[in-house]
């Protein structure tokens, strides 16, 4: 061996030790965080919102999720700093990372993507090793949020629903398939599988269930009702026309009923599976009796421990998940002599790098993809700036929806619908197809070019402001604020409906209220829409990024605030 | 997905056969047509409807129910549960205060009849919606909020 050889070996041993000493680190790092100790004798796994999400991705938290009324400067309308002192996460930490938008370009170069239903399963298989019996809980919104959810009806995620080992879900998002899709899959997919539960999903006709409204399952030898509740306003925020047979709502007395009739049939434990949202979980908790924890979706939030609520029943948890697979909710549940005694809950985030794919999860994703992989792969122009959805007000994708919009459409004004799912993008890296899809793959995708009064605008903004800031929880849909391209406005959240909106202007003239202006769109929710012809979303937004090969940070619209200083739920 | 609602279904399509008996005049219910209140259905406040009916005020009841949606799903037919849980409820209105006209549907109720009903009503507007029941020859009420929205958005 020369001298050079010699060295090679060296630099080759340094490369591997070096190696094995990063595994061993993260190996350790992985047990830090996921050997979660068993506790008590019912545990559940819950996770929702995943948006269909299969894949490991970027997701940037919010940094803007006003609370109003009573709701202010409590989880989950907490952002930043304040979040992060609430919850005495360690700034720069991995959990400060999964939970908030802090520093969110670093850390993610740091550690990476999250979530990943391959990555997802690894942590499932390990946390019920610890816990025979325990049970999966989907809390909606699978079937839906990427190309191949859209292009399979929702195949793809009940396929990986059932791989992953779900035992029970509620809809919100899979209703858009609609009710036809929902029955078949019920029906055949998921018979003896996974059972659907929702108590407040009824036929517009008489009223009678669709589905069961809970199921009672044994877990360490404890008889365990598990309620669901479908999202409230599926019909309203949704188009109405794909669930034309059915009817929702919040239906607080028929809750209460079923809480009573599960606890008649033997349950002594009942835990809600909602996808209400979590200021509407909040009050509910405070109004029916006899539910020990809520497992909350909807709203994606990323609440690290639970909110303890006072009823006149007793005490009833409640928890959030966040979402597009991020966190894996675990509660551990101990029951004595029949009744609850005490409880421990983590919401666990899913860090692809410390978790190794399951090797069944990744071969069925892979399968599903294969079809698709060329168009999901195009790069279609690289995003100098950091690309994100979430916030009350606008996301720089969103934005760039917006540009894109007016720009095609030849229009003076655009609003894009306030969603709360869709993937983020790092700058300097490519918007491919799959990224577009992550924002836009919904089953009404049509744009559309409409003439509007100064009135309708204002109604519009007004209407939509109130569904998000209504002091009243039971009247908030929990989407966020339609996102407005082109006009200017301000905002009071804390004002009463039809008086939080002022100041609109269109480069820089008032708008008259008479005055005709062409306003672009996306997702509308009326049947006449379905056949009028309006280009999908998708193909717009793909025409607009080719034809440039990289795009700048979008510069942001946002209102002027009035009313919010001190908010904790806001770091601008 | 339930199979519940089969039974029932089956009995209303038979049922359904003497509603069109009745609709082509073969079954005459001539006498819901003489209790008509025309001056009670053109009210445009709740104190001319209360009126009309023959009160003079009502006041809110823990005895009266109204169940609806917080938010309608459909303004042009919103389901609402009337229900009275006072003894000899002889009548139940149902007013919704920003349409243009007020009274929505009247039940008069006999002695043998559960105070208890559910109708569709049309709204044109976010309102409070009125449960008003006359029992024992006195009018009392119960209120709640329903929103009309005009949709989308959703998270």
């Amino acid at each position: 061996m020369n001298r050079r050889e010699f060295l090679g070996v060296l630099a080759a041993a340094a490369a591997a030790g070096m190696d094995l000493s990063a595994r061993r680190a993260g190996a350790q790092t992985a047990d830090a965080l996921y050997d979660v100790p068993a506790f008590g004798n019912v545990s559940l796994l819950h996770f929702t919102d995943s948006h269909a999400q299969l894949l490991p991705i970027h997701f940037r938290e919010p940094s803007v999720n006003l609370g109003i009324g009573t709701m202010a400067g409590r989880p989950p309308h907490l952002v930043g700093e304040a979040l992060l002192r609430h919850f005495a996460l360690p700034a720069g930490s991995r959990e400060a990372f999964a939970f908030s938008y802090l520093d969110f370009e670093r850390l993610s170069r740091q550690y990476g993507r999250v979530g990943g239903f391959a990555h997802l399963a690894t942590l499932v298989k390990r946390l019920k090793t610890a816990r025979p019996g325990a049970l999966l809980l989907d809390g909606g919104d699978t079937w839906q949020g990427s190309g191949t959810s859209l292009w399979t009806k929702g195949q793809d995620m009940v396929d990986a629903a059932k791989l992953l080992g779900v035992d029970i879900m509620t809809l919100h998002w899979e209703c858009t398939y609609g009710i036809e899709r929902i029955a078949e899959i019920a029906d055949n997919d998921f018979k003896g599988r996974v059972q659907i539960v929702a108590q407040n999903i009824k036929t517009a006709d008489f009223g009678d269930p669709v589905f069961e409204a809970f199921t009672i399952r044994q877990i360490g030898g404890v008889p365990v009702a598990i309620v669901g509740q479908a999202f409230p306003y599926t019909p309203i925020a949704n188009p109405r026309y794909m669930v034309a047979d059915w009817t929702f709502g919040i239906q607080e007395e028929n809750m209460q009923a079923t809480v009573d009739a599960a606890r008649a049939a033997g349950a002594r434990v009942v835990v809600l599976l909602s996808h209400n949202g979590m200021d509407v979980d909040l009050k509910l908790a405070s109004r029916v009796r006899g539910i020990d924890a809520i497992l909350g979706g909807h709203t994606h939030d990323g609440v690290p421990k639970p909110l303890i609520v006072d009823n006149p029943g007793g005490k009833t948890l409640v928890t959030n998940a966040g979402s597009n697979g991020k966190f894996l909710g675990v509660l551990d549940i101990d029951v004595q002599g029949g009744t609850v005694r005490d409880f421990r809950y983590r919401l666990l985030p899913v860090f692809a790098d410390l978790l190794p794919p399951d090797a069944a999860m990744q071969e069925l994703i892979a399968r599903v993809r294969a079809p698709y992989l060329r168009k999901l792969e195009e790069k279609l122009a690289v995003s100098e700036g950091l690309l994100y959805r979430r916030g009350n007000f606008n996301g720089s994708f969103d934005q760039l929806i917006l540009d894109a919009l007016m720009q095609e459409k030849d229009a003076e004004i655009a609003f894009s619908p306030g969603f709360r799912w869709g993937t983020s993008v790092l700058p300097g890296e490519a918007i491919t197809m799959e990224n577009l899809l992550d924002q836009t793959a919904i089953t009404y995708p049509y744009t559309t070019l409409t003439s509007m009064s100064g009135e309708q605008i204002k109604l519009v903004l007004e209407d939509v402001c109130d569904n998000l800031f209504n002091p009243d929880p039971y009247l908030q849909q929990g989407g966020d604020m339609v996102r407005v391209g082109g006009l200017a406005y301000r905002c009071d959240p804390t004002a009463s409906a039809g008086k939080r909106i002022s100041a609109m202007t269109l480069k820089g003239q008032p708008i008259e209220a008479a005055k005709t202006y062409k306003v672009a769109g996306w997702a509308p929710v009326a049947e006449e829409a379905k056949t009028a012809g309006g280009e999908p979303i998708w193909d717009l937004m793909a025409r607009y990024l080719r034809a440039r090969r990289t795009v700048p940070a979008p510069r942001l619209n946002l209102p002027g605030l009035i009313g919010t200083d001190g908010n904790p739920g806001i770091a601008l | 997905m339930t199979d519940k609602t089969v039974g029932r279904r089956w009995v209303v399509k038979r049922g359904a056969v003497l509603a069109a008996l009745a609709a082509a005049g073969m079954v005459v219910p001539k006498e819901l047509f003489a209790s008509w209140n025309k001056a009670a259905f053109e009210g445009k406040t709740a104190d001319e409807v209360v009126k009309a009916l023959g009160g003079s005020s009502a006041a809110a009841s823990g005895e009266v129910q109204i169940i609806a949606s917080d938010i309608a799903e459909n303004g042009a037919v919103v389901p609402i549960q009337a229900v009275s849980r006072l003894a000899n409820t002889q009548q139940i209105a149902i007013l919704v205060l920003a349409n243009p006209n007020v009274l929505a549907a009247v039940f008069d109720v006999g002695p043998d009849i559960v105070p208890d009903f559910t109708t569709r009503i049309k709204m044109s507007q976010t309102s409070n919606v009125i449960v008003l029941v006359k029992a024992d020859g006195k009018f009392v009420s119960a209120t709640k909020e329903i929103k009309v929205t005009l949709g989308g958005c959703g998270g």
